[in-house]
Parts: structure tokens; C-alpha cells; sequence
């Protein structure tokens, strides 16, 4: 279908601009920029009324009380304690590496892809007053999974040789379990009222 | 400085705006790539805090908003300056939350049930107060699942 040659008259593209700029103006005011990222966490389930609380089961050398007063004070496991030393004592008491008798036990269980392993028992118990600011309280939150993801990224390296991200999901589940992430939230306690 | 003599000479050329249209649909395409619709309006002002260890969302469809946060200044009359809780388009009370989660899980297939998450939006400035009423709230309802909006800070 051979055509007659003929210039093609050039269409005005001139408000093609305009349009563009409707459609990036639209775009701009109904949308956010903010990507969503945050710290995931579990509540625990809520105790039922008939059940007798359970606490006493847990050996009271493996909870590490983190309280956090209303002045945003934070002690953990008794003292009083700076925010940038907390993601280490966290990572000591968990790991405990000289059996410590104060500090978390380990049981020695088998961990598929692993073999037998030593998964410490170790409980991080959170509290925190009315008073506690919501900043505070999620820098406490921040430095307790660093705790837990650097000890992870640990093992990650020493069995798998990659960081714990960098894993196959099983691989990531085998680390999960080797060690688990005991961080309790439970009833909201007034820390303060039993100071006054 | 000879270029600045012919002034009284107005047969400039004009400028060519072909290409135009395609920075702008470039700068569109990069907005829209980059950015998400906005759900919901805002009637609470939200900072979030900062966090090193903060993760992606996982599902997006399946994640329920809280906002808690001090109106914004339209509604501080009517509202007061205290910590508010926003569901959706309007503010809520405590109590409510329950029908709010009620609502949310049934949008959702039920194998994906188990995977909803509940994330809360809580500015810095906010007391731990109201979010513990939040959580037991969210516990009342067998919500546990909850997700601490924070924006992503540098790691160290």
C-alpha cells in the first residue's frame, strides 16, 4: 500500500505540556511520600479469666525487666542504665557466654538445619508508665530488636556465612528458632506508683 | 556585549517547547512511581519516631491504620490539644476500636486473616497512656499482630 508522499502536517503539541502538568499536579496533592517501615511486634494473647497466670513458670534469672518511668528512666535487669548500653546488655544477657547464674539459661535443643543447639530462654519483659513518651518507649523497642537482629546476623554469618536478611527463608526460620524473640509486653504496669 | 544591541529588533525566535511535555511526563512518572495515594485525611498531626531497625510492611492490603496524635489546628477547637485517636475519617474513642477491627477483618479473605496487622501511627510527643489502651484494646480483640510506624533512621 504505497502512498502518495505528502508532508504530514505536524500536529500542535503545544498543550500536551499543560495536560502533563494537570496530570503531575493531580498526583502531587493526592499522594504521600512516605514509604510505611516500622517495628513489627506481637502482643501477647490476652489471659483468660479462668486460667491462673503463668508467670511463675518462667525461672526469674531468665526475665530481664526493661522499666521505662514517666520521666523516660530507663532501667533494665535493676539499674539504671544509659539507652546506648542497653542493646549490648541485652545481647550479654541473652547470650550469656560465661553461665552466668544471674543471667539467662540455655537449653540444649535440636534446631532443624542445625543440629543440637543451645537456645537461651532469656525473656525481655518491657514496662512502661502512662507518663513514658511514645519516643522513648519505641527507642527502647528499637534497640531491643537491634539486640535480637544482631544476634541473629551473628549466627547467620558463623553457620551460613550471610547476614540473617541475605538467608532462604528456611535458613531464616532455622536461625528463628535458634533464637527466638522473647521480647514481653505484658499488662501495662505503673512503674511509677510503686516508687511514691 | 554586541548580542544586547538589538534590542529594538523583537524577531526573536521562539523558543521550542516540544520537549516540554516530556520533562513533565517525566517528573510524572517519577511521582507516581514513588509515591502512594493518600488514604485517608489527616485530622490528627503524626510525627513518627525514628527507629535504625525499622522493616518494610509487608502486606499493605492487609494492614488497618491507628493515627494518635494532637488535632490538627481545624479541630483543635471542637477537639482540644490531647492526644487524639483517628479511625479512618473521624475521631474515635477507645471503645471503638473493636468495631473498627470487626470491620477491617471482614474486607479480608480468611486465609488472610491470621496476617492482618494493625499498624499504629503515634507521634512522638504522645504519652504511653492512650497506646496502652490501644494495645489491650487490640488484645481484647485478638489483633496481636501490630506494627510501630517509625521512619527509617541511619544505622549507626
Amino acid at each position: 500500500m504505497a502512498r502518495k508522499k505528502r508532508e504530514a502536517g505536524e500536529i500542535n503539541a503545544g498543550s500536551m505540556a499543560d495536560i502533563a502538568f494537570l496530570l503531575l499536579i493531580f498526583f502531587l496533592v493526592t499522594t504521600t511520600m512516605d514509604i510505611d517501615s516500622g517495628l513489627l511486634r506481637r502482643l501477647p494473647p490476652m489471659p483468660d479469666e479462668h486460667q491462673k497466670q503463668d508467670d511463675a513458670k518462667i525461672n526469674r534469672r531468665n526475665i530481664m525487666v526493661v522499666l521505662l518511668n514517666s520521666r523516660d528512666h530507663l532501667s533494665a535487669g535493676g539499674q539504671p542504665m544509659d539507652i546506648k548500653l542497653l542493646k549490648n546488655a541485652v545481647k550479654e544477657f541473652v547470650r550469656n557466654p560465661t553461665e552466668d547464674p544471674q543471667k539467662a539459661e540455655k537449653e540444649i535443643k535440636t534446631v532443624e538445619g542445625l543440629g543440637s543447639y543451645p537456645v537461651s530462654k532469656a525473656v525481655i519483659s518491657l514496662q512502661n508508665a502512662r507518663g513514658t513518651s511514645y519516643d522513648a518507649y519505641i527507642k527502647v523497642q528499637n534497640e531491643l530488636v537491634a539486640a535480637f537482629n544482631e544476634l541473629r546476623d551473628e549466627l547467620a554469618l558463623a553457620q551460613f556465612g550471610k547476614v540473617y536478611t541475605r538467608l532462604s527463608v528456611d535458613q531464616q526460620q532455622t536461625v528463628r528458632k535458634a533464637i527466638p524473640q522473647n521480647i514481653s509486653e505484658a499488662e501495662p504496669v505503673d512503674v511509677d506508683a510503686n516508687k511514691k | 556585549m554586541a548580542k544586547f544591541e538589538r534590542k529594538d529588533k523583537n524577531k526573536l525566535a521562539a523558543i521550542s517547547t516540544a520537549s516540554l511535555p516530556d520533562v513533565v511526563f517525566m517528573l510524572l512518572f517519577f511521582f507516581m512511581t514513588v509515591t502512594t495515594l493518600r488514604e485517608t485525611e489527616q485530622l490528627v498531626t503524626v510525627k513518627l519516631p525514628e527507629a535504625s531497625q525499622a522493616a518494610k510492611i509487608e502486606r499493605k492490603d492487609l494492614t488497618s491504620y491507628i493515627y494518635i496524635g494532637t488535632p490538627v489546628l481545624g479541630y483543635q477547637q471542637q477537639m482540644g490539644t490531647n492526644a487524639r485517636i483517628q479511625l479512618n475519617d473521624a475521631f474515635r474513642e477507645v471503645s471503638d476500636i473493636s468495631n473498627f477491627i470487626t470491620a477491617e477483618r471482614e474486607t479480608v479473605k480468611e486465609d488472610d486473616r491470621e496476617l492482618m496487622t494493625t499498624a499504629l501511627k503515634v507521634d512522638v510527643n504522645v504519652r504511653m497512656g492512650i497506646v496502652s489502651d490501644v494495645k489491650q484494646e487490640l488484645r481484647r480483640c485478638n489483633a496481636l499482630r501490630v506494627f510501630y510506624s517509625s521512619t527509617k533512621a541511619g544505622t549507626e
